[in-house]
């Protein structure tokens, strides 16, 4: 085994060991921050993979954005600081048959595609994703692009009317 | 000639001339990692020590005089005593969460050096994202300080955690915006080619009013975002005694503190690089006598000061400005800085395409 390929098993364990603590904690804040770390360890791979942009956006938009909003909306919810009850034993079955045939999907997925190994190298600069996203060309992603920014937009908007002060009636 | 950039040039070529390639990188990460450390705590003296000076400068007072010459190991001995101190964890926190946050604030502090350039070719890791890393990080402390302040069990503490979040979730908009215009302007995100082009002349001064604006949004932006006064209020003393961090105490006080300072640091860093040109020296124009004399000051020099100037108005700002209540720091924000940066983006992208700038 090389060194690539041990640092790729260690952030793969990271990000494994940690989502499997963020779904068993039973302290939703915990959970919360265990999931934060998980998602620092996607990004790891994504430095790893060498396509630094998407790391850096993989850290902005989950960790700063995605787990910041959830941290305040569990400082928001009342009791969130007492510790869950303990699943009873029928759901404990049914989470890990889930778990058990999800994995048999995966990997029958997995086995039946003869998945080949890319060279590795990618063309990850960030002036050729923004003229690729922004060309109406052959390769381009305008469409969606603009389909998304209007997505956005309505979200913006629909969130600004829900948060506006309406007038007392005068009476 | 002596510069960091060719001892650093030589210890690399030593060590991969003596070693073979693998050891030579893990010799060369703890080289690396003793000089981060070093320059951590170099910093917290050296800054708590001029903060205390400058302060006490504004308030015509003397300011820590006692020990040694001008005072000039008070901070050492404060160090001394944080570190003999208890580290106290009380009794109904979330034990793992409280003694965690210091570490992560800590560490996202840490990080952000990578892409900081410190002379001329003397930086850690020349990534080609380098201020959009710097931005993501740096988006990192604000979870050990949401993380703080829930653990420790105390109303104050969260009271100031979230504060501190909503100001530093808001702010960094305005702080990413005006970084994107000097983006523009430079056309690219990595540090070598930003300070590469301000060869001719730094951008404050080539890119007109526009890039002063950029300048202004971005020092009120990034003191509002390392929770400085008079943003200061997620730890605004006399109403929440110490915010997010009034349950630690010993070391791990110490590392926010630490970790604050260090902070301050590294946004005048980047201010510096982005808009003062980092080691690049004064320049005007290409080929003038008057730029030959300029290169003659040894580009850490040049870096070094700079940065110190940008934490010297932010230390300035701290004695100049009262501290603004939560509503007048969110609509400063929302109502002022984010449209004003915005605006002030499209100008500079205007600028860039025309080919205004010098």
């Amino acid at each position: 085994m090389t060194a690539s390929q041990i640092i790729f098993y260690l952030i793969a364990a990271f990000i494994l060991g940690f989502g499997i603590l963020s779904m068993t904690t039973r302290k939703i804040f915990r959970s919360a921050i265990w999931l934060l770390f998980s998602l620092i360890g996607v990004s790891g791979l994504y430095f790893w993979l060498q396509v630094e942009f998407i790391a850096a956006v993989q850290i902005v938009v989950y960790v700063g954005g995605i787990v910041v909003l959830i941290i305040f909306s569990i400082f928001l919810t009342q009791q969130s600081g007492i510790e869950m009850p303990k699943a009873p034993f029928k759901r404990t079955i049914a989470s890990v048959l889930t778990v058990l045939f999800g994995f048999a999907f995966t990997y029958l997925l997995i086995s039946k595609n003869n998945f080949q190994a890319g060279d590795g190298k990618f063309n990850a600069d960030v002036s050729t994703i923004g003229t690729r996203m922004l060309s109406a060309g052959e390769q381009g992603f305008a469409l969606p692009f603009e389909a998304v920014s209007i997505l956005l937009l309505a979200a913006m908007i629909g969130c600004i009317v829900i948060a506006m002060k309406s007038k007392p009636e005068e009476k | 000639m002596w510069s960091l950039q060719n001892i650093a040039d030589s210890v690399q070529h030593w060590l991969y001339a003596t070693f073979n390639p693998t050891i030579a990188m893990l010799i060369e990460f703890a080289i690396i990692g003793v000089l981060a450390i070093g320059l951590f705590s170099m910093l917290g003296l050296v800054l708590i020590y001029m903060e205390r000076k400058v302060s006490a400068w504004m308030q015509l007072r003397l300011g820590p005089n006692r020990v040694g010459p001008k005072g000039v190991f008070q901070t050492m001995a404060d160090t001394l005593k944080l570190i003999v101190k208890e580290g106290m964890t009380p009794n109904g926190a979330d034990k793992l969460l409280f003694n965690l946050a210091p570490f992560i604030v800590m560490i996202s502090a840490m990080v952000i050096l990578a892409p900081l350039t410190f002379a001329k070719g003397f930086q850690i890791w020349d990534i080609n994202i380098g201020v959009f890393f710097i931005a993501a990080i740096s988006s990192l402390s604000v979870i050990g300080i949401l993380m703080a302040g829930w653990a420790s069990n105390n109303k104050y503490s969260l009271l100031g955690a979230m504060r501190s979040g909503a100001q530093i979730v808001s702010y960094e908009l305005s702080a990413g915006l005006s970084i994107l215009a000097i983006v523009v302007l430079s056309g690219s995100l990595k540090i070598t080619d930003i300070i590469a082009s301000q060869e001719n002349g730094w951008w404050i001064f080539k890119g007109h009013v526009p890039v002063w604006i950029a300048f202004v949004i971005f020092i009120i932006a990034v003191t509002a975002e390392t929770n400085r006064a008079p943003f200061d209020l997620a730890e605004a003393e006399s109403e929440l005694t110490a915010g997010f961090h009034t349950e630690y105490s010993g070391m791990k006080f110490a590392l926010f503190f630490l970790a604050e300072y260090v902070n301050i640091f590294v946004v005048c860093a980047l201010g510096a690089i982005l808009f003062l040109g980092g080691w690049m020296p004064l320049h005007f124009g290409t080929g003038t006598k008057f730029n030959e004399v300029m290169d003659y000051i040894p580009s850490s020099v040049w870096f070094f000061g700079k940065t110190f100037f940008l934490i010297f108005v932010i230390m300035w700002f701290r004695w100049t400005f009262p501290r603004l209540r939560i509503d007048q720091l969110l609509n400063l924000e929302w109502k002022y800085l984010l449209p004003i940066s915005m605006i002030n983006l499209l100008l500079v992208t205007l600028i860039a395409i025309l080919n205004w700038h010098f």
